[in-house]
This record gives structure tokens, sequence and C-alpha cells, in this order.
């Protein structure tokens, strides 16, 4: 059964969760993506492994962390690490099926810029920074990205590429004999995207319900391509968005003083 | 020998002007007490190496004491910006800093090489990027059996590592557990060694999983501060105070209020202990 009652936000996430398939071991990056691995595990896939960066494998919060290495992730994991480790043990060694992420700008090839807008040495807006999305980028099987929808983050062309998507050009990655697939679809708060299987382009292929193919344009600061037949996606189910929901507030009554 | 110390002595002895300093905690175990210590010392032209420079990089580059950063994150993790790292990269306030600036994967290869007397790590990274045009201390490598081109990056050597730690037994071998991030590889890849700990115990009896044991040789100083690690963690004493953080982003944003901040919270107050009562954590 499907709810009529949600946002956009509350949308974005649970399409982000349905992609995890069961089983699936997802290295998880803090934001969106943290909410949307969690919101999987607590429906469809309680079998995911969450691996975050602070060395935790199979975390069960049942809040969602702040940060990444809150001591919920450590109380609930299976097991513990060290850094070192779960970079080299565990992503460059392949184990890792999934890397989720997040980013302040992306491109139509999906590349990643987390890094800085305007020029290094003079940035008009000095971002965070890398953190551990160039390699979760490039050595996890594939890469599902999740971001809100604006002119300011869809952008024609970074001024940094922090993470490798597809490349300048669409076609980097078999350039560097990278065996992970790179980005396989990105979910917004209005539509679902794929990279073109020949192009490597992000491509609209379903429309949330209520979005329009304009609203996509006026939001992407590229001229944005559309499946031929472009689908709509399918609408929270009632279970689905009260699981949200209950943990976005088990979540704030967590943070909050 | 491992010297038991107090927090002043510490830092005023080991940790002096234009030294490289590795001040490492991931999330967890961040050694804050440490940070405001030498910010009521006044330290000077610091190089601070840190992978995730969070709250505590953002008040010691606000209160001068830092000219370079060696990191490869800089936010207020699930929160925001740092506003006085961004001020410093962005406007040169209070001045400016040297950014050097690495990927997570990247950093904890250069740890890994510095704790093994290696000249540079090796790591499958920083494919198809732009960081190695900006970031001198990445290079590349070939396999010499496969012929695989890999990254090269140089290792850390920092002057002093200063971490917090949950505990320290008699004679200065520390007990970590939990999230333990890079504390050994800062450790064992400094000249010299701070820790502050929860508690001086009489037997180590990590109470947690992933413990490890760092023996006093490879241990300086150790200082007993419990709650050094506030408004980080140290966990089996501590949660993380999750609002400080929220809050910090109002504190962090004006030049003005963070100076405020600063001298009510760190140099108004006579020790740790102080500003843990300031803050409601006593």
């Amino acid at each position: 059964m499907t709810s009529g009652d949600w946002n956009a936000g509350e949308l974005m996430s649970i399409v982000a969760a349905r992609q995890l398939r069961d089983g699936m071991v997802c290295f998880v990056g803090i934001g969106l993506p943290s909410e949307a691995a969690n919101l999987a595990r607590l429906t469809h896939a309680p079998g995911c492994v969450l691996v975050y960066e602070s060395g935790t494998i199979g975390s069960r919060p049942d809040v969602l962390p702040l940060s990444i290495g809150d001591g919920i992730l450590a109380d609930t994991a299976v097991s513990v690490i060290g850094v070192p480790e779960i970079f080299g043990y565990w992503l460059q060694a392949g184990r890792i099926d999934v890397g989720f992420l997040t980013a302040a700008q992306i491109d139509r090839f999906g590349n990643l810029n987390t890094t800085v807008v305007g020029e290094y040495d003079t940035p008009t807006v000095r971002l965070p920074g890398a953190g551990g999305a160039p390699e979760i980028a490039t050595s996890s099987g594939e890469i599902f990205v999740t971001m809100r929808h604006t002119r300011r983050s869809f952008v024609e062309s970074l001024d940094f590429v922090t993470s490798l998507g597809h490349g300048r050009d669409g076609r980097t990655r078999s350039r560097w004999g990278i065996v992970g697939r790179g980005p396989t679809i990105v979910i917004t708060d209005l539509c679902v995207m794929r990279p073109d299987p020949e192009t490597m382009e992000l491509t609209v292929i379903d429309l949330h319900p209520g979005v329009s193919a304009e609203d996509v344009v006026e939001a992407t600061g590229w001229q944005v391509r559309f499946a031929d037949r472009t689908g709509v996606t399918e609408a929270p189910t009632v279970d689905e968005l009260s699981v949200l929901r209950r943990l976005r507030a088990r979540t704030s009554e967590a943070h909050s003083v | 020998m491992t010297e038991f110390l107090s927090l002043a002595d510490a830092i005023d002895r080991f940790v002096p002007d234009g030294v490289s300093v590795a001040m490492e905690g991931f999330t967890h175990l961040i050694p804050f007490a440490a940070g405001h210590e030498l910010i009521r010392q006044g330290r000077r032209d610091l190089r601070i190496i840190r992978m995730t420079p969070d709250v505590i990089s953002d008040q010691l580059i606000g209160a001068g004491c830092v000219t370079a950063l060696e990191f490869s994150w800089g936010g207020n993790p699930g929160v925001g910006s740092l506003h006085r790292f961004r001020d410093a990269v962005e406007h040169g306030r209070p001045h400016p800093i040297d950014i050097v600036e690495h990927s997570h994967a990247a950093m904890a290869a250069r740890y890994v090489a510095g704790a093994s007397g290696l000249p540079f790590g090796v790591l499958r990274g920083y494919r198809g990027t732009d960081l190695p045009g900006v970031t001198d201390s990445i290079s590349t490598v070939t396999c010499p059996f496969t012929g695989e081109e890999l990254a090269a990056v140089r290792a850390l050597s920092p002057d002093v590592a200063v971490i917090h730690a949950q505990q320290s037994d008699r004679v200065g071998n520390v007990g970590v557990w939990g999230i333990t991030g890079v504390q050994k590889e800062a450790v064992l890849s400094s000249s010299t060694v701070v820790v502050t700990v929860e508690e001086v115990v009489d037997d180590l009896r990590p109470a947690g999983p992933n413990p490890i044991v760092l023996p006093s040789v490879v241990v300086d100083a150790v200082v007993e501060v419990p709650g050094g690690s506030h408004p980080s963690y140290s966990m089996g004493y501590s949660e993380r105070d999750n609002a400080f953080y929220k809050g910090w982003d109002a504190v962090s944003r004006h030049p003005g209020v963070f100076a405020e901040w600063i001298d009510t919270h760190v140099l108004g107050v006579s020790d740790h202990a102080a500003y843990l009562s300031l803050v409601g954590r006593s």
C-alpha cells in the first residue's frame, strides 16, 4: 500500500534505501547515505552489512549517528577495527559491494566535488575535502549517489574532481583499468538518474510523483538528458514512511540537548 | 621511561612553538583538553596533522596557533562547516594557513609508513582525481612485480603525537578501545608522544571492542585528564556531546563570538575540570 502523505526529502531517502539489496556490504557516507542505508536495513534488507570509515563493520544503530564515529556505531558493530585496516583490508581489497556517497557538486558523468568551489588556492567556498570518497569511488563494486537536486549542485563543470565518477569524458575508468563500476545510480529529491550504457552520461529514468521534466531541467546546470520513456517513481509505502519517520524521531530526540 | 605530568607541564615541555603535531582521534578520543592547553599557553606556528580536523582544529586555527594543516576531511560532521578553518583558507583570518590535503586512505597509508620507518606509503588511490595536482606529497610508483601503477604518498613523521586514551597503568602502558582510528599509528610514527587518559589504573582492563595496548616504551608522558576528550567521547567513560557539536556552528560563525567563547571557556579557566563544569559536564 502506498501512502499519499509524504514530502520530497522522505521520498529521496526511501528511493535511495530501495537500491540496497539484502546482504550487500555497503560502505556508508555520513548524512543522506547513512539515513538511506539504515532505512534499508530496517525495512527490506536486514542482512545488509554497513561499514563506516571509522572502522565499524556490521553496525546496527537504532538512531542515526551525527558523526561517522559515534559510539553507537561501535556499540552495535560486529567488529571494530582501525582506520588503516578499514581502507586497506576491506575497501582496497575489494570486499565492498557498494559505496554510498553524497557530495556538494556532481557533473553529468557522476564525478563528485567535495573540495572547493572556485580556484583551489583562492576558493569561493572551502568544502570539507575528500574524506574516504576518492578510494570508495574507485574500489567499491559500484557507487550509489544521493543528493538534493539544485542548479548549484548539479553543475555543467566541476571546479575540482575529488572523486571519480566516469571521468570528465565519461571514459576515464576503463583507461585506468578500474574494476569498480562507478556511479550506477543517482537518487535526488526530483528524480532517479542512471548513466547511459554507451556514453555514461547521467540520464533521467524516473521522475518522482508530481515532478515534471521541466522541474528537472530547471534544477540541472547542464542540458540534462531523459530516457526515451521516463517512468514514475513508486510512491513510499505506509511501512517505509513509518519506519523512516520513527528513525528520524528517535535520532532527533537522541541528539537534542 | 614514561613520565606522569600535569597537562600544563606536558604541553610546555613536549609541544613547543613550531613543531608538527599529530592530534588524532577519529570522532572518538579527540584530545580536546590538550588542544585547550595549547591555546592557553599561546602556542604559535604549529603544523597540525589530523585526518579529520573537526572542532578542535577550528579552535586552534581560530586562536592563531596554526600555520599549516595536513588533513583529509575538515568539517563539523553531520552539522556543516568549520567556520574558523574556512575563514583562514578563504580570507586568511586570523592569518593564512598552508594546507596539505589527502584522502583518508592516503593519510592512513602515510601513518602506517611512518610507523614502519618507511619513506612512503602505497595505495591504489587517487585515480581520476584532481588531488595529485595540488598536493606535493602525492606521487606514483610502479609495482616491480605486476607493472601496476599505484599512488605513493610521503610518510608522516610528526615531531609529536598528542592523543587521548581511556587508561594508562602506573608504568605508562596505555589502553585504548572502541574506534581506535589511527591512534596507534600516530603514536608509532611520532618522535615524542603525549597521551592524556581518562584514568590511571593498577591493571589495564580494556572494557570494549578492539582493545589495543600501547607499551610504555613508546609513551613519553601520560597526563590524567578525566573528560579530556569533551565534546568528543571516550567509550566506557563518556558519550559524544552531539548537542555541543551542533551548537558550535553558531559559536564558530563569527570571529567575535568565537573569541568570546575562547576567552570564557579556555583562557578564562584554570584547568580542564573548570571547563567541564562550565559546559555542564563535571
